[in-house]
C-alpha cells in the first residue's frame, strides 16, 4: 500500500504535475492542434457533417485516441528532437538542445547498427521463406478433402500459443549435446542434435555459449518461419477457396498442366492477399523481439555474446530503463521510417503486380 | 463431327445417406448431335440440360452410358484430351490477362506435335478475334469490357484451338435484351463460318428456336422431343413441349370429345375425326384462333391490345386453364371492344389435343 502511495505521488505529484511546464504544454498543445485542424477541415470538407453533433459523438473516442495514440506520437516526436531528454530534470524551463542530435547518436552507435542488420537480415529471409511455404501449405491443404479441418487446426495452433513459452521449447530442442569429455556444457539432450545424429551429423552448437552467429540466425528463422506459417496460410487458404472454381474448369478444358495452372492462374488470383501477407509480414519481421527473448532470454543472444543477436525493438527497451529516453525515441521513429519506405515499396510494386 | 449419345445417364447421390433420396439428372438420353449443327438443349432450371453438357465436355462422368465424338468413344476421357471448347455461363475470363493473353493462354498450353511458335499462336488469335469482331479490343483486361465483348472473348478463347466440339452454357443469359438478339444471331453466324458441331444449353425458347438446327426439349431429366425448331412447334407431342415453347404461351383448355367432336364448355368448336370418346386437354396457339361473328367458340372479352400489325385480344373462358385466353389475329380484323363476348373459330392445324391424364398427344385428322 505504501508502496503504490508512493508510486502514485512520484507520478502525479513530482513526475506529472513538475514537467506540466508552459514549454511543455505548448509544444505537445501545437502538434495536437495541428493534428485535429487537418482532420477537422478534412471531414467537414468532404462530408459536410453537421459541426458540432459530429464532433460530439465522436468526443468519446477522440478523447481516448488523444490520450493514448496521437499524445504519445508527438511526444515522442517531441523528446527524440531534445538531446539527452531525462523527465525528471525539466524544472525550470527548457535545458534540452533542441535538434537532430539523438538521431545522429542513435545511427553512429555500434549496437544500434548490429541491431539494425539483425533486424533486415531476419526480415530478408524469414518473410519470402514463410510466404512460400505457406502459399505451398495453403494449395496443399486446399487441394485434400479428408483432414482437412484437422489439419487446419495443426496448422493454426502455433498462433494460438505463446511466443516466449514456444521459444523456450525450440531452445530445449535445439540446446546442444554435451559429449562425456566435456561434460561441463551438457545442459539437456536436445532433439535436434540428436536427430541429426541419426543422420550421422556431428552435433552442431546452435545457441549455446561458444555458438557460431550463423547457427543462431538459423535456429532464429526457422522458429520465425514456424511462428509466421498459421496466419498467412490461414489468410491464402481463405483466399484460395474464394476463387471462383470455373477458371480451373476452363483451364482443364484447356489442358493446362498443373504446373501453370499454379503459376498462371493460382499466384495472380491470390495475389492481393499475398501482397497482404508480404507486407504484413515485412511489419511485423521489423518489429521482431520477443522471438529472440524466448529462446536466448534477455541477454539476446548467447550468454557470452550478450546483445549479438539483439533487434530494433530490443534496443529500444533496452535503453529506455537506462534513461536514454531521446535516444529511444530517435530509435523508433528511424524504425517508423524504414517501415514506411519498406511498406511504401511494398505497395508501390504490389499495384503493379496484383491484379485488382 | 457428329456427338453421339448413347443412354446417357447421370444420378447425384444423395447427400443425406439416411434419408436416401437421389437425384437422377439425366435419364437415358439417347441422340446423336449431327455434324456441323448447331443444337439447342432447351428446358426450365433442373431439367439436366447443362448436366448434359458437362457430361459432353467431361468436366462430369456420366453414371451409365456412353458418348462417342464421331466413332471414338470419349466416355473415359478426361476434359482436356476430349478437344472440346467451352464457353461458360459467366464467361470464366481470366480477370488477371488481357483479352490477347486470354485468347493465347489454351495455344501456349499445346504441347508435342502441336506446339506453335509464338508468331504462329499470334495469327491463330488474332484470327480468332477478328472471327468474333472483337481484334481491336485486345490489350484490354476483361474488367474494360462490356458484357457482350466479354462473351466474344470467351467464344474466341473457346474457338482458338480448333475445338472439335464447341459446347455454350447458356451464353446469352448474361445480356440484355437488346443485346441478346445480337449476340445470337452473332453465334449463328460464327457457327455457319466455322461449321464446328456447337451445343448450347438455354432455358429461353425463343433463343433455341430461332438460332438453332435442331431442338432437344427437356424435362426433369427426361428427352421430352427433339427436331427442327418448326416441327416441335407446329406438332409437339405432348402438354409440356406445347407450353414451353412459343410465346406469347399456347391456350389450354379443359374439354371432351364427344361424337368426334371437340366441346370447350358447351360449344362444340371443332370436328376431329378418329378420336374416341373422352376428356382431353385442348391446346390453342395464340394464332389459331379467328374472329369470327357466328363463330363456335365464345369467349368473355377483356381488352384488345393493339401492337400495330397484330391485335392481341384478350378474353376469358371458364374452362381455360391459364388465367386468360390471348390469341393473336391480324389488325384488319374489326373487334368491337364494348362488346361483352368474342366468337372465335379454330384453325384446326393450330389446335391440339392431349389426354388428360397421361398428357400425351392425341392426333386427330384434319
Amino acid at each position: 500500500m505504501a508502496k503504490a502511495l508512493d508510486f502514485l505521488n512520484t507520478v502525479f505529484v513530482k513526475g506529472f504535475w513538475k514537467t506540466f511546464c508552459v514549454k511543455w504544454v505548448w509544444q505537445t498543445f501545437f502538434c495536437a492542434w495541428v493534428y485535429q485542424a487537418f482532420w477537422k477541415t478534412l471531414i467537414v470538407r468532404k462530408l459536410k457533417f453537421d459541426k458540432w453533433k459530429g464532433w460530439i459523438y465522436l468526443l468519446p473516442a477522440m478523447i481516448l485516441l488523444m490520450i493514448f495514440t496521437v499524445w504519445p506520437i508527438f511526444n515522442t516526436l517531441r523528446i527524440s528532437m531534445l538531446e539527452g531528454y531525462n523527465s525528471m530534470d525539466v524544472i525550470g524551463g527548457e535545458k534540452f538542445k533542441f535538434g537532430f542530435g539523438n538521431f545522429s547518436t542513435v545511427l553512429k552507435a555500434d549496437i544500434f547498427l548490429t541491431c539494425l542488420k539483425n533486424t533486415m537480415l531476419l526480415c530478408i529471409l524469414t518473410v519470402p521463406i514463410s510466404t512460400f511455404l505457406a502459399l505451398l501449405i495453403a494449395v496443399c491443404l486446399n487441394a485434400i478433402r479428408p483432414l482437412r479441418r484437422f489439419l487446419q487446426t495443426i496448422f493454426f495452433l502455433p498462433y494460438v500459443t505463446n511466443s516466449i513459452a514456444i521459444g523456450m521449447v525450440f531452445a530445449a530442442m535445439f540446446n546442444i549435446v554435451g559429449k562425456p569429455s566435456n561434460a561441463s556444457l551438457v545442459e539437456t539432450w536436445g532433439i535436434m542434435n540428436n536427430i541429426l545424429g541419426i543422420f550421422g551429423v556431428e552435433p552442431i552448437n546452435w545457441i549455446n555459449a561458444g555458438s557460431s552467429y550463423s547457427a543462431n540466425i538459423a535456429v532464429l528463422v526457422i522458429y520465425t518461419v514456424w511462428n509466421a506459417l498459421p496466419f498467412k496460410i490461414l489468410i491464402l487458404l481463405g483466399g484460395l477457396q474464394s476463387v471462383n472454381k470455373q477458371y480451373y474448369e476452363a483451364a482443364k478444358i484447356d489442358s493446362t498442366p498443373r504446373w501453370r495452372v499454379f503459376t498462371r492462374i493460382t499466384v495472380p488470383m491470390l495475389s492481393p492477399m499475398l501482397a497482404y501477407v508480404i507486407i504484413t509480414g515485412f511489419i511485423g519481421g521489423f518489429k521482431e523481439y520477443s522471438n529472440i527473448v524466448g529462446i536466448f532470454g534477455d541477454s539476446m543472444g548467447p550468454v557470452a555474446d550478450a546483445g549479438r543477436l539483439n533487434t530494433m525493438v530490443g534496443y529500444i527497451y533496452e535503453i529506455i530503463p537506462d534513461g536514454y529516453y531521446g535516444e529511444a525515441s530517435a530509435a523508433a521513429l528511424i524504425l517508423f521510417a524504414i517501415i514506411f519506405v519498406v511498406t511504401m515499396i511494398n505497395l508501390y510494386v504490389s499495384k503493379k503486380k496484383t491484379h485488382y | 463431327m457428329k456427338v453421339e449419345l448413347q443412354n446417357l445417364t447421370k444420378i447425384f447421390p444423395s447427400r443425406n445417406k439416411k434419408t436416401g433420396g437421389e437425384v437422377i439428372a439425366v435419364n437415358d438420353f439417347t441422340y446423336t448431335i449431327p455434324d456441323g449443327k448447331l443444337v439447342g438443349l432447351l428446358g426450365p432450371s433442373g431439367c439436366g440440360k447443362s448436366t448434359t453438357l458437362y457430361m459432353i465436355s467431361g468436366l462430369q462422368k456420366p453414371s451409365s452410358g456412353k458418348i462417342f465424338f464421331g466413332e471414338e468413344d470419349v466416355t473415359e476421357l478426361s476434359p482436356e484430351n476430349r478437344g472440346i471448347g467451352l464457353v461458360f455461363q459467366n464467361y470464366a475470363l481470366y480477370p488477371h490477362m488481357t483479352v490477347k493473353q486470354n485468347i493465347l493462354f489454351p495455344l501456349q498450353n499445346l504441347r508435342g506435335a502441336d506446339k506453335m511458335t509464338k508468331q504462329q499462336m499470334l495469327d491463330r488469335a488474332y484470327e480468332a478475334a477478328k472471327l468474333v469482331q472483337i481484334d481491336e479490343l485486345m490489350d484490354r483486361k476483361p474488367s474494360e469490357l462490356s458484357g457482350g465483348q466479354q462473351q466474344r472473348v470467351a467464344i474466341a478463347r473457346a474457338l482458338v484451338k480448333m475445338p472439335r466440339v464447341l459446347l455454350l452454357d447458356e451464353p446469352l443469359s448474361n445480356l440484355d435484351a437488346r443485346l441478346r438478339l445480337q449476340t445470337r444471331e452473332e453465334i449463328r453466324r460464327i457457327q455457319k463460318e466455322t461449321g464446328i458441331t456447337t451445343v448450347f444449353v438455354t432455358h429461353d425458347q425463343e433463343e433455341a428456336m430461332s438460332i438453332s438446327d435442331e431442338i432437344v426439349v427437356m424435362k426433369l431429366g427426361v428427352v421430352q422431343q427433339v427436331g427442327k425448331p418448326q416441327d416441335i412447334y407446329d406438332n409437339p407431342t405432348n402438354l409440356f413441349v406445347a407450353k414451353f415453347l412459343g410465346t406469347p404461351p399456347i391456350n389450354v383448355f379443359t374439354g371432351k370429345v364427344e361424337g368426334e367432336k371437340l366441346y370447350i364448355g358447351e360449344n362444340a368448336v371443332l370436328d376431329v375425326k378418329g378420336v374416341e370418346d373422352k376428356a382431353v386437354t385442348v391446346a390453342i396457339r395464340p394464332e389459331g384462333f379467328i374472329v369470327k361473328e357466328n363463330g363456335a367458340f365464345e369467349c368473355q372479352l377483356s381488352n384488345v391490345e393493339v401492337m400495330g400489325r397484330d391485335v392481341s385480344v384478350v378474353s376469358r373462358n371458364a374452362a381455360s386453364l391459364n388465367p386468360v385466353i390471348r390469341s393473336i389475329v391480324d389488325a384488319d380484323n374489326k373487334i368491337d371492344v364494348t362488346s361483352a363476348t368474342v366468337r372465335y373459330d379454330l384453325k384446326p392445324h393450330k389446335v391440339f389435343l392431349f389426354d388428360a391424364e397421361t398428357e400425351e398427344r392425341i392426333y386427330f385428322e384434319v
